[in-house]
């Protein structure tokens, strides 16, 4: 402690414990969190730029991480929409049950991937509740790409729910008010001076759903059908890796997933930098 | 104007709509379209898992949960989250304590690394262990000759699963105490409380909800983590299997009525989850930061 008020590092301060306790989370973050993930860029680089670049524009590694960053674009802007729209009714309207929908809003985090996906399959499977509906009309959910966005969807959800709540939640109503006033119809009032407004949340919350879409493999795994080319997402790519003893390679996958979740997470990052810039601190 | 005069201009107004909401008409397509959409993509899973487990009659369902391999993978999640939760706790308390009390540089850097795993893919986060610890990792080597097993073994289950429930403690115990500030401690010790008698006595209360919330969310993620694990665990039947793992085995042996049995013990979880979730988050909302951040 006495080195880091040396290094000017630290403010003084009356409470104990900052040596202990900044010493300990710096070393479980190392060791659990930083080391590892330097072991896994490590591994990749043991390739050389070249030999990363062959794996990751592999045509089979190519297809799997278009299929997984495609079919995660896709669930998350219908979850954009539909999203909105759930935060709108649970915030603007009262309704019975409402309190009860509001909660069930955060069944996908609680809910194991696993049990998710083997209760989609369920569903969406030929002679499924829903699959039996969808059959007929020709169309087939279960074992094909279009069946990797349904458990996307799942898992994505709250992210734009519970993203765009609290920013509708203090909305100001007096907005709304002006904007009738000087002539706009509801539809206007909306869809030109309310959807701007909440268009950072909304951005933020379908980058948080998409980049845990792009990750997502247990509930996505049992209604893909995982047929290489066509149906097989970037994680499991990893695992068949992993199970032919190819670490390089499985490691070259997870380093370029990892550039990609970076780089969503730095477009929410920069979405928010914005937000502050035009609306002030919030 | 006189009263009579307005009077029809006030009825006019009482049938119609505020100008700061919709049409009855788009208000209700909307709540129906809202619950339509919450049934068929929520619900409706949920539902299934149950149907699905009891379609079999009651007897399949209890000789499907007390199997011996089940019980096994019912034991081992029990062991791995009774590991990783309480580890991730200590770290959450130490992580808050440096954040919220005191002020140093690289202080928002250290609070977006804590945040990191969350954006790793879970099969990264089983991935990383086996490139360290794996029969070809760096540590590979040294390991075998020692006989130490870390990956297809317990410690390989519980560090995946310590990495990704990692957040989940400081991520609600930072904003809480970072609001809370340090005027009470700093009462206590000039009252002459020892550090550690102000750290049980005062900080503890002030955020049990917010602890105990965290750890319900870290332990049901704990409980149903499912990629990372897979990666690690290699499926050794009655051994290395946790529930979700038993609920993949079973569901790829065709035998459904069984995976469905275990996985609605895993919904069961997730029901608890969310039913504590917001127990706290109505009853002791003020006591809890950033309830809405996930």
């Amino acid at each position: 402690m006495a080195a880091s008020h040396g290094l000017g590092l630290k403010r003084p301060s009356a409470i104990p414990g900052f040596g202990l306790a900044l010493g300990f989370t710096l070393t479980y973050l190392s060791l659990i969190v930083l080391i590892p993930l330097a072991a896994l860029v490590l591994k990749s680089a043991t390739l050389g730029f070249a030999g990363f670049w062959e794996i990751v524009t592999g045509q089979r590694t190519l297809a799997a991480l278009r299929l997984s960053f495609f079919t995660s674009f896709i669930a998350a802007t219908i979850n954009a929409v539909f999203g909105v729209i759930i935060a709108w009714v649970l915030v603007r309207y009262r309704f019975p049950g409402r309190r009860l929908l509001d909660a069930f809003v955060d069944l996908p985090f609680a809910l194991p991937t696993a049990v998710a996906g083997i209760a989609l399959t369920a569903l969406y499977a030929p002679n499924g509740w829903i699959g039996s509906w969808l059959a007929p009309l020709g169309i087939k959910v279960a074992y094909t790409p279009f069946g990797i966005t349904i458990p996307l969807i799942f898992i994505g959800l709250p992210f734009i729910v519970r993203t765009v709540q609290p920013v509708l939640e203090e909305f100001d109503r007096e907005l709304e008010e002006a904007s009738a006033t000087l002539g706009a119809n509801r539809r206007q009032t909306v869809f030109m001076v309310m959807l701007p407004t909440l268009m950072p949340a909304i951005l933020t919350g379908f980058a948080l759903a998409l980049a845990r879409a792009v990750g997502e493999y247990g509930s996505v795994i049992f209604i893909a059908g995982n047929l290489p080319f066509i149906s097989e997402i970037a994680p499991l790519l990893i695992i068949i890796r992993l199970e032919e003893f190819s670490y390089p390679q499985a490691a070259a996958i997870g380093t370029a997933m990892l550039g990609i979740s970076f780089g969503i997470l730095l477009f929410v990052h920069l979405i928010q930098a914005w937000q502050r810039r035009r609306f002030g601190d919030d | 104007m006189t009263d009579a005069a307005i009077a029809p201009l006030l009825l006019s107004t009482r049938g119609r709509t505020s100008v700061t909401t919709e049409q009855p008409v788009v208000r209700g397509a909307l709540i129906v379209l809202a619950v339509l959409f919450l049934v068929v993509f929520l619900f409706m899973p949920l539902a299934a898992v149950f149907v699905e487990a009891f379609r079999a009659g009651l007897a399949r369902y209890f000789t499907a949960i007390t199997d011996p391999d089940a019980l096994a993978a019912i034991r081992l999640t029990l062991l791995v989250a009774a590991i990783a939760v309480p580890a991730n706790v200590v770290f959450g308390l130490a992580a808050s304590w440096a954040i919220a009390k005191f002020e140093f540089k690289g202080k928002s850097m250290l609070n977006t690394l804590i945040d990191l795993p969350f954006s790793v893919s879970p099969v990264i986060s089983g991935l990383i262990y086996v490139l360290l610890f794996g029969a070809q990792g760096y540590f590979g080597p040294y390991l075998q000759s020692e006989g130490i097993q870390i990956v297809f073994a317990l410690p390989g289950i519980v560090l995946a699963t310590i990495f990704v429930t990692f957040p989940f403690v400081a991520r609600e115990l930072v904003p809480l105490m970072q609001e809370q500030g340090t005027q009470d401690e700093e009462a206590a010790l000039s009252l002459g409380a020892s550090g550690w008698k102000t750290f049980t006595k005062v900080t503890l209360p002030n955020i049990r909800w917010a602890l105990l919330y965290g750890v319900v969310l870290c332990n049901a993620r704990a409980m149903g983590e499912f990629g990372a694990v897979s990666v690690v665990s290699g499926h050794i039947r009655g051994k290395t299997n946790t529930m979700p793992l038993h609920v993949e085995i079973l569901y790829n042996e065709y035998n459904f009525a069984a995976a469905f049995a275990v996985a609605s013990l895993l919904a069961l979880l997730a029901f608890i989850t969310l039913a504590i979730k917001i127990g706290l988050e109505w009853r002791y909302a003020d006591q809890i930061a950033a309830t809405r951040r996930h």
